[in-house]
């Protein structure tokens, strides 16, 4: 039974949470394009947005670059590198350590607003109250994994988690088996990870995927959408 | 393919092109999403309708529906055309306007019935055990109960009920009070007919069919000038906006047109372009300043002193030294001018008194009917003094002599004199004493230090009348003469020059209004050079900022004359237009029918609101104001020691005015008491009123027996915007939490009313029941005890018309009323039902006593010639109709109410119909709408009469009744007039006689109006409509004692409190600030200052002040408006929270300091909502105050008059008027705003 659920949460869940992500984010862009977007309470109050917001989005941005480098990295590449799985979990430990504490922070102070004042209150919906306690519960799992890391600073636990992810992604069968034996609390991070996946689409969290990054580097400043049909 | 996809595709080629060096880059990118803009600005239908507001705008607007739901509106664009060389009168419609679909859907609206929950509570209790009138009975009588519900008035506890509920609370409440007080107890008001005519006939005929009372409002709110009434015997009448196109010298006093008539502004504009000069008087630089050639900025309320001065003026250079042709011709023809008033002897000078009549000459002048009626002038020819005919002598009793033809009473030609300066013309140059009101004190207003009584020389003549030789002299002699011009007759207190500082010379203007001489004769002379040279195309638009003002006559009547005198009024591009309210009822006589149940029931139960408040919030109580402070020093001998509501007392016992409630006995019961004693109910009455038997309700306002029990609000905010004296309306009629902090007249022991009882503890809490019907909850809503919720104007069927436009305009139905919302036509049905259903629990077929006072444009109107007369005292007989109120029974049947109020009554038939003193025949009208909208088949008291189920067969009444929506009345109408003067009229309307309008066509299209006698204006292709067009082009009397327009006012009440002849008056003292009240400091600086409440640009009366669009535009909230130089005196700065108090209440608002204001004033913009971001008072403790809380309503003699001729009473035509603008209050920035976002039940802080 305990390898049956092994075998769903961490070799199968994975497929279907990724599914949701992006089928139900294609889904609600096209049918819902003006809910796409980030729900910003600036305009009812600015207090403690502007510290909670910065320290929680530099601390989650930070992580969530560390978290995809560090999994989803080749080993040969860290070989090459002459970067150790020791260092390489020294460096996630303090780094992401740093970045979640930041995140942390950040996320209690949104919290509060979000629950304590007033015309906040008022203005949030379920998704909206939801997703900020989750994230901060997914903060708070994180950080404590940092202490069962500490306990064996060799990496080697870190490779599990690499080469899991990577076989979820090339659809490796045996992906699951190499986290049966983790710590629980790593466990409960990732199976709330690909929950968060889960409700992605709909919450206000796919203003991710509208990054006005291309912006910077944009061609032309006045932009004509033709009629014609290129084609013709 | 999916948007994401695309949009996270960047493989393919996207940029297909360049241009503007690479600044630009073409895309073949997704076009899709524009079809979102495109659904936005899609809709299923466009229908037309306007905004009921009491908005002189009447726009014509597409409302846009989509899915059931209204989306949005823009200006219709579809109005008939003008004719060549007049711009079209589109584009109408303002911002206002365009945000007015907020409210529709907004958290603002009235969605369900809702009820006071303690009253919900009390009544579901009492209703499990007993039927419904009795269930009302267990509550009110009980004053424990009855007070649980009426003292939580205004701080919320609504809940939802159904409306089979609600209806059952308010028909058991109407006829328990019908049965226990009396109909008369039941009152409504509601406002402005003319903005939605069917809502208002909704309310009004179910009302009229119980006895009920309706109240009027043109009055009440200060907008009625009762100066037009006394000259022209007018209610209002005036140019539509098109007609300033056609003016050759514009001026706007007192009125601010780009701001309060947005959608007729434009032909102020473009009548610019043609050349024509624009003189803007305002004291502070208002929108409408920035369109004048010159601004002139008096100190406020001084209006008169400069409209007086520039009188001085012209009649000096267009009378005097010379005399243009046409403005003496006009004088003779068009005014009173050359009539004859007799001089008496007082305190050893002479006084004006009245105006010569037939009846003081030997054998009355050979006239038979009406002697004392006719006035008298002299004729030019012959040098004798004639009858000329078209005085109200010859309207009543007699046909075809009521004109102004140039003749006599025996049809012979005269041309009459209007001045006796030549030697040979007067036998002797009287002494002759004006009395002067310019030196009284006043702590903000100049005076000047003449004399009280100014003595002038006048040129009179001896006559023989009847009762001994006598002086006499010609109106135009004695107003020169008030105007303080040397006719070169000697005398004192005359002037030569302009710059001699005498009343009322230009020199003397400038030290009372601050504006120079020079400008003041400038004006004056373009003003009448334009007026000589265009035969009186000068024209003064002129409204609320000078009406308002306890002197408001003198205002006005100092500007009328300006007018009068240069020939301007009923000239096209001339004349008086005055502008306040949506007050212009075009199709009234097709209305009144329907409204007053006319049908049934003659005469309705009218009542002016301004006395009713004034007794009844007990504002009396309170009066700071001695008549000795504005009676004339000239004043003839009488009993002037009296109170204000001694005035009004007696005014209602000799018929002047009307009364309500009426008597101190259920009108239901007189009937029955008639026949115990063996009499006919007028004579029983009359004896009972004598033996004291009977006492007059308005004698003894604050016992219980006379207390109004019932009120129905709709249509209107009385507490939020109209109520003057908010806070005494809080604590005495409704008994809830108020912020008056003044003493009454017991505390104070200052001088105690001779007529009305006084009781030591005043009432508080004298409605049982408080109904209002709103789409929006607004603060009348918020103090209700039940509110019902009611279509908007894009919800239902009706119509509407205003002054500044010819049309006839629909308010059409765009989408069923929202949530449970009912129109009002439906609710009062709903009403008159569930009333038909209760009320045979104590009431059946019943005999109504109703007291009528003497109606204007009635043969009565021509009741009290000479002397004022109290039958009270003994000085003269009680005669009903006569000397009293007229009495009249009329027949109630209340369990066939409803049956009643959906059929067309029998009335119309059996006595036609009636207007402004004609009657013509309606049978065929009947008969059509019997065709048009079928007949009730249901077997009944109704069976075959025309059916009124829907607000469109209502409309249809109205259209189908009225002379300007029907040219077949419309000819009627005119044959039925021409009788009376011997003129043939018809030729106004037979070219229209084919010509009926249906609702739809009005909905098709806004239609013009046919021309009627209703009106003393024409809507034709040659003429734009312009007040008395009539009166000047067809020589149809005006409706006045002497049958033109009236510059000289006889009346004893008006040569008592000195406003015979026109003269200046500084404002009244209020004594609002006492020491006491000024001692309530919180320790910041103070200033006082004149509280002015003029209109807004974010808001038409308290609608769209609370429309989320329009507070986005302002400051979002409350505020008042102050100089620099004021601000600075209290360290006020910009958007400070600020409280402004006296002694009726307090009101807070943001401060907004602006050099546009002059100093010395605080703008309060009208009917703000305390509903919206407003915190509490500090010395008050209670949330807000509105504009009114500082305001209490001063009553005034002279308006009082009735039963002579024009001075006689008609609904909203004359009466008491809520004057403001008098009041000070003092102005300190706030030390602590307080939310008061706590229980009721907690104590507030307050400053003592």
């Amino acid at each position: 039974m305990a390898e049956f659920l092994n075998t769903f949460l961490f070799g199968i869940y994975p497929y279907i949470a990724l599914t949701i992500l992006a089928v139900g984010s294609v889904i609600r862009y096209d049918r819902d394009p003006y809910t796409w977007k980030a729900g910003s309470s600036q305009l009812l109050r600015r207090k403690q947005l502007m510290w909670g917001s910065l320290l929680f989005h530099i601390g989650v941005l930070a992580i969530f670059a560390g978290h995809v480098v560090g999994l989803l990295t080749p080993g040969w590449v860290w070989k090459v590198l002459g970067i150790s799985y020791a260092t390489k979990q020294m460096t996630a430990m303090v780094a992401g350590g740093i970045a979640g504490i930041f995140g942390i922070i950040g996320a209690t102070m949104l919290i509060h607003r979000r629950f304590f004042d007033a015309r906040v209150r008022a203005a949030s919906n379920f998704a909206d109250n939801a997703i900020i306690l989750i994230l901060w519960l997914q903060l708070a799992l994180g950080l404590s994994t940092i202490a069962v890391s500490a306990q064996h600073l060799d990496g080697l636990e870190m490779v599990k988690f690499q080469s899991w992810a990577q076989g979820i992604f090339t659809f490796n069968p045996e992906a699951a088996g190499y986290i049966a034996d983790v710590a629980p609390v790593f466990k409960a991070h990732i199976f709330l990870g690909l929950t968060i996946f889960v409700i992605f689409p709909f919450t206000r969290l796919v203003h991710m995927l509208s990054a006005p990054i291309r912006y910077i580097w944009r061609s032309g400043y006045q932009i004509v959408r033709t009629k014609r049909d290129p084609a013709e | 393919m999916s948007h994401l996809l695309d949009r996270l595709n960047f493989l393919a080629r996207k940029e297909v092109g360049t241009f503007s060096d690479g600044h630009g880059v073409t895309t073949n990118e997704s076009r899709e999403w524009e079809h979102t803009y495109r659904n936005r600005w899609q809709h299923d239908k466009i229908v037309r309708s306007t905004h009921g507001v009491n908005c002189t705008g009447s726009c014509s607007w597409k409302i846009y529906v989509k899915g059931g739901i209204v989306t949005w509106e823009t200006q219709q664009t579809d109005y008939p055309r003008t004719r060549p060389d007049l711009p079209n009168h589109e584009p109408r419609g303002c911002a206002r306007g365009a945000s007015y679909s907020w409210y529709m859907y907004s958290a603002n609206r009235v969605k369900h019935p809702l009820v006071r929950s303690r009253l919900l509570k009390l009544w579901r209790a009492a209703r499990a055990t007993l039927t419904p009138v009795a269930a009302w009975a267990s509550i009110v009588e009980d004053p424990e109960k009855r007070k649980s519900y009426t003292s939580v008035r205004g701080h919320g506890g609504f809940v939802r009920a159904s409306w089979d509920e609600v209806n059952e609370i308010i028909a058991s409440a109407n006829a328990y009070t019908t049965r226990t007080h009396g109909p008369d107890r039941v009152i409504g008001f509601s406002p402005i007919p003319a903005m939605s005519m069917v809502s208002y006939a909704a309310g009004s005929r179910y009302l009229s069919l119980m006895g009920g009372t309706c109240m009027s409002f043109y009055d009440w709110y200060c907008d009625l000038p009762p100066s037009s009434p006394m000259t022209w015997g007018e209610q209002t009448d005036v140019p539509e906006s098109a007609d300033w196109y056609n003016a050759g010298f514009l001026m706007l006093w007192g009125s601010n047109v780009p701001q309060t008539r947005t959608p007729d502004a434009h032909f102020y504009t473009e009548v610019r372009y043609k050349g024509t000069k624009s003189v803007v008087v305002s004291p502070d630089y208002s929108e409408a300043a920035k369109f004048s050639d010159i601004w002139l900025n008096p100190k406020q309320g001084t209006d008169a002193a400069l409209a007086m001065a520039m009188g001085h003026v012209i009649l000096r250079e267009y009378h005097l030294d010379r005399q243009a042709e046409y403005f003496e011709d006009y004088c003779r023809k068009f005014t009173d001018m050359p009539m004859l008033v007799r001089l008496v002897k007082k305190d050893g000078h002479y006084v004006p008194e009245r105006l010569l009549r037939a009846s003081d000459i030997a054998r009355n002048m050979g006239e038979k009917n009406n002697p004392e009626w006719k006035t008298l002038a002299i004729d030019s020819n012959s040098g004798n003094i004639v009858t000329p005919q078209g005085s109200v002598g010859f309207r009543w009793g007699e046909d075809g002599q009521w004109n102004l033809e140039e003749k006599n009473g025996k049809g012979e030609d005269v041309k009459l004199r209007l001045s006796l300066i030549l030697d040979d013309d007067h036998d002797t140059i009287a002494e002759v004493a004006f009395p002067y009101f310019g030196n009284r004190e006043h702590d903000h207003f100049e005076g000047t230090d003449h004399e009280s009584v100014l003595m002038r020389a006048v040129p009179a003549r001896q006559v023989k009348l009847r009762d001994g030789e006598a002086l006499v002299a010609t109106v135009f002699d004695l107003f020169a003469a008030n105007y303080g011009l040397d006719r070169g007759i000697g005398g004192g207190n005359v002037a030569k020059d302009f710059s001699e500082n005498v009343p009322y010379t230009p020199a003397w203007a400038e030290k009372i209004t601050g504006v120079s001489a020079d400008k003041i004769i400038t004006v004056a002379r373009e003003f009448a050079t334009n007026a000589e040279k265009t035969n009186g195309r000068s024209m003064v638009i002129l409204g609320a900022g000078l009406n308002h003002w306890y002197h408001m006559d003198m205002n006005y009547r100092g500007i009328m004359n300006l007018l009068i005198m240069c020939g301007c009024v009923g000239q096209s591009g001339g004349g008086w237009s005055h502008y306040v309210g949506q007050e212009k009822l075009r199709p009234q006589t097709g209305w009144q029918p329907l409204a007053f149940a006319l049908d049934w029931a003659r005469p309705p139960r009218h009542m002016n609101s301004t006395s009713f408040f004034y007794a009844h919030t007990d504002q009396w109580r309170y009066e700071t104001l001695n008549v000795s402070e504005i009676l004339s020093p000239t004043a003839p001998e009488g009993d002037w020691d009296a109170t204000l509501i001694d005035y009004n007392i007696r005014s209602e016992r000799m018929g002047w005015l009307p009364s309500a409630p009426q008597l101190k006995t259920n009108p239901l019961e007189i009937a029955t008491l008639a026949e115990q004693a063996k009499k006919e109910p007028k004579d029983y009455v009359t004896d009972a009123l004598k033996s004291g038997d009977l006492t007059m309700s308005c004698e003894d306002p604050d016992n219980p027996a006379n207390w109004p029990r019932n009120l129905f609000v709709w249509r209107s905010n009385l507490l939020g915007s109209s109520g003057k004296g908010h806070e005494y309306f809080l604590k005495h009629l409704l008994g809830t939490t108020h912020g008056v902090m003044g003493k009454d007249l017991g505390e104070e022991g200052r001088q105690k009313s001779k007529e009305a009882v006084w009781h030591d503890k005043a009432p508080e809490g004298k409605l049982d029941l408080l109904v209002t019907l709103d789409f929006r909850m607004s603060t009348t809503c918020v103090y209700s005890d039940i509110v019902l919720p009611t279509a908007t104007w894009y919800e239902k069927n009706d119509l509407n018309t205003s002054d500044m436009h010819p049309f006839i305009h629909p308010l059409s139905s765009a989408a069923d009323p929202a949530w449970e919302a009912r129109s009002d036509w439906d609710i009062f049905k709903g009403l008159a039902k569930k009333f038909s259903e209760v009320a045979p629990e104590v009431l059946g077929v019943e005999k109504d006593t109703v007291l009528v006072p003497i109606l204007h444009d009635t043969p009565g109107e021509i009741a009290q010639p000479f002397d004022v007369q109290d039958w009270k005292k003994g000085e003269t007989k009680a005669i009903p109709g006569k000397t009293m109120p007229n009495v009249v029974v009329v027949e109630r049947d209340y369990p066939n109410l409803y049956k009643r109020f959906t059929a067309l009554g029998p009335l119309m038939k059996k006595l036609g119909n009636t207007g402004k003193g004609i009657a013509w025949n309606t049978e065929h009208e009947i008969e059509a709408l019997a065709t048009l909208s079928g007949t009730i088949t249901e077997e009944g008291v109704t069976e075959g009469m025309p059916k009124i189920e829907t607000d469109i067969e209502a409309s249809e009444v109205i259209l189908m009744l009225a002379p300007e929506t029907n040219g077949e009345v419309a000819v009627k109408a005119w044959e039925a007039l021409s009788k009376a003067t011997g003129r043939d009229h018809t030729h106004l309307a037979l070219p229209k006689e084919e010509e009926k309008l249906r609702f739809r066509d009005l909905v098709a299209q806004p239609r013009k109006i046919i021309s009627s006698p209703i009106w003393s204006g024409l809507e034709s292709e040659k003429v734009c409509y312009n007040a008395c067009y009539t009166n000047v082009h067809e020589l149809i009397p005006w409706r006045t004692l002497t049958g033109r327009q009236q510059l000289y006012q006889d009346h004893l009440w008006m040569r008592a409190f000195g406003e015979a002849f026109c003269l200046y008056r500084p404002p009244i003292d209020t004594k609002s600030i006492t020491p006491e009240i000024e001692a309530r400091d919180n320790g910041n600086k103070q200033v006082v200052l004149n509280f002015i409440t003029p209109h807004q640009k974010w808001g038409i009366h308290s609608t769209y002040s609370d429309n989320l669009m329009m507070l986005t535009l302002n400051r979002g909230g409350p505020v008042v408006w102050l100089s620099e130089t004021d601000a600075a005196k209290a360290g006020i700065v910009d958007n400070d929270w600020v409280e402004a108090y006296n002694a009726n209440g307090a009101l807070v608002a943001r401060a907004v300091v602006s050099q546009r204001m002059k100093d010395g004033t605080l703008f309060m913009y009208h009917a703000q909502e305390k509903i919206v971001n407003t915190p509490g008072a500090e010395t008050t403790g209670n949330r807000g105050g509105i504009h009114n809380s500082v305001t209490r309503a001063i009553t005034k003699p002279t308006h009082m008059i009735g039963g002579y001729a024009q001075q006689s009473y008609g609904f909203n035509y004359y009466g008491t008027v809520g004057s403001n603008r008098d009041e000070f209050v003092i102005v300190r920035k706030m030390e602590k705003v307080d939310w008061l976002e706590r229980p009721l039940t907690q104590k507030k802080e307050v400053l003592t």
